[in-house]
């Protein structure tokens, strides 16, 4: 037999038994869609933060507090303004930078109010270090109101939609906590940063932040290089400063190459999980289709009797049931791969996913072999049947 | 002229089936030869072997011992697969319950011996086509077995025996399910047949049935009694 009588013999079968076909490749589409929606949402995870970051600049460095990973910053922070304004004056021919005091906060403007808003407090070179910082209205404010400890804030513009409907603000006065500010300048959008709204912000100076919130602590300081080949010279520079009064233990020092390889390596390691749970659902709907072709091996016993009584040889009756097995499971993979990419498409729309093809060729061939690999055994028991013993079963 | 030659020669077969612990001796030293374009009956009580020596003559069972030349091919010690060669070349079965698959049409099941013996797609249905309308089935070739009568079913049965052109058709209890009237023509198809020059074994029960044939065969305890 040709393939291409296997082929209309396997679907003249699969079509006979509408019902149960249709539910033995769910099984398979189930978890072909799981595959590809999953891995699509780990993927796209991946390249929006990997987007994100090279979005800083390849000329970015962040000094966190605390060692790489380790959970010590969070008990004590010995990073402070001090060692700022050390980097600052030792790097003054090489890089601009920032601290970051943050802290969150409601803001309020008459009887309107914005919870949960981010409050950075941050010097006047921070529209030039940190990218997404581009001013849309206004001014931001300047070395000497920093230095001075001016109450002046730049709002974003989720703020200026919640406290001002969308209308000027520059000029008006809002609380910040339990002090008041005058607004000197709006933000661009910048938009939401894994699910969270980065435009419900207020940046105030660094000074103004460190007297209001009690702490000469800072959250991080953000330092750009005036250009990306001074990067090594920025960095040895910083490590020179901080030292003196630091331990290594102390801080870390990210670039936006170290923190997309780390985050690169924990989505890697997500979709790979999401992946792996989502085989196992494919490997249940494996079982589905060798359930249901031992079924049909069982219930065809008397036909495949016959068509070895008429000259079928092992291999026809073979080819027969595994090519059943392999088509009930492709065309479920084919549907899930549809399904999932739909799916995929849609949640791109609302949340991030990128359909890979390497996951596309994955779930196809997961298929395909599962179709081999689950029908094999009732094909093999099938081309085994005595034509007797066949013919005679009813 | 043709020449004539035995289509089926038998020396000492013997079938042994063995059990947990019995062996049951269903054919014993069989000698049985059959020449071309002979129609011959085999009888034989519920027991006797009957179904053990169709299935030997029809390369469904081998023989435990013995030797058989069919159609000048000795077949006693094909594997499974040159069994089913030799079947599809030399062998058409009729049985007593057709035996049609039932999700095929009438021409579907026909053709089915054609597609194990790799014949093309074409000449395999003008040939499907043309043995229907010599039984009177070219109304039928669409239909599905469910909507025919049991006589229509087997002169469909008998076109798939037909298909594969073999020297030998091999009839158990062909009319078993049949009424009277389509019982008779079955028989009257085998013995049109027989005149064409097919060899045709006939096995049954029915005393009737078999006295149709030109050579009776009677089969008791596994050992063949001429009658």
């Amino acid at each position: 037999m040709n393939l291409e009588e296997l082929l209309s013999l396997s679907l003249k079968a699969i079509w006979g038994n509408k019902l149960r076909s249709f539910l033995t490749t769910l099984g398979i589409t189930i978890g072909v869609f799981a595959i590809i929606v999953l891995v699509s949402i780990g993927s796209g995870l991946q390249s929006y933060i990997t987007h994100e970051i090279s979005s800083l600049g390849s000329n970015v460095i962040f000094v966190m507090p605390g060692s790489s990973g380790g959970l010590g910053a969070l008990l004590s922070n010995k990073l402070s303004l001090q060692d700022w304004k050390n980097i600052q004056r030792k790097t003054i021919s090489t890089a601009k930078s920032t601290p970051e005091i943050r802290q969150l906060e409601t803001l309020k403007y008459k009887n309107l109010k914005s919870k949960g808003a981010f409050v950075f407090g941050v010097s006047s070179s921070y529209p030039e270090v940190v990218a997404t910082a581009k001013i849309a209205q206004g001014n931001f404010f300047t070395a000497g109101q920093e230095q001075s400890g001016s109450n002046v804030t730049v709002i974003g513009q989720t703020v200026v939609n919640k406290l001002f409907k969308g209308q000027n603000a520059i000029g008006k006065r809002i609380f910040i906590g339990n002090k008041l500010y005058t607004i000197i300048g709006v933000f661009a959008k910048i938009g939401s940063v894994a699910g969270v709204d980065a435009d419900n912000l207020a940046v105030i100076p660094v000074e103004t932040a460190s007297v209001q919130y009690g702490t000469k602590s800072v959250s991080r300081i953000d330092i750009a290089a005036n250009n990306p080949d001074l990067l090594p010279i920025v960095i040895r520079q910083i490590n020179q400063t901080l030292l003196k009064t630091l331990t290594s233990d102390d801080y870390s020092i990210q670039t936006a190459d170290s923190i997309e390889s780390t985050i690169s390596n924990i989505t890697n390691m997500l979709s790979l999980a999401l992946g792996g749970i989502a085989a196992i659902s494919l490997l249940v709907g494996g079982i589905g289709v060798a359930n249901i072709m031992l079924v049909s091996v069982t219930e065809r016993t008397k036909e495949i009797g016959l068509r070895k009584a008429l000259g079928a040889k092992r291999n026809d009756i073979l080819k027969q049931f595994l090519i059943e097995a392999v088509m009930l499971s492709v065309t479920g993979g084919i549907v899930g791969i549809v399904l999932g990419m739909l799916v995929s498409i849609v949640i791109a729309i609302l949340l991030v996913s990128t359909v890979t093809l390497w996951s596309v060729i994955l779930a196809f061939g997961f298929s395909v072999a599962v179709g081999i690999i689950f029908g094999m055994a009732p094909a093999i028991r099938a081309s085994k049947l005595n034509p007797i013993d066949a013919l005679r079963y009813e | 002229m043709k020449t004539i030659y035995d289509i089926i020669k038998m020396v000492n077969i013997t079938k042994i089936y063995t059990g947990a612990d019995v062996e049951t001796t269903a054919l014993k030293d069989i000698d049985l030869t059959v020449r071309k374009g002979e129609f011959l009956a085999i009888t034989g009580r519920s027991g006797s072997g009957k179904s053990t020596l169709m299935h030997v003559i029809g390369l469904l069972d081998t023989p435990t011992s013995g030797t058989y030349f069919l159609n000048g091919t000795d077949v006693s010690k094909l594997g499974e697969d040159e069994l089913a060669f030799q079947r599809n070349k030399e062998v058409g079965f009729v049985f007593q319950s057709f035996n049609l698959l039932p999700k095929l049409s009438g021409l579907e099941n026909v053709i089915l011996p054609a597609i194990y013996a790799g014949v093309k797609n074409a000449d395999r249905t003008q040939r499907a086509v043309e043995l229907l309308t010599e039984l009177g089935l070219e109304d039928h070739l669409n239909k599905r077995p469910n909507q025919m009568s049991g006589g229509q079913q087997q002169r469909v049965a008998i076109a798939r025996a037909l298909m594969n052109d073999p020297e030998l058709i091999l009839a158990d209890e062909p009319t078993g399910n049949l009424d009277i009237k389509s019982g008779d023509d079955v028989m009257k198809t085998l013995k049109q047949l027989s005149k064409e020059g097919k060899t045709i074994v006939l096995i049954t029960h029915e005393h009737d049935i078999a006295s149709q044939a030109q050579k009776i065969l009677h089969l008791e305890d596994g050992m063949l009694i001429s009658k």
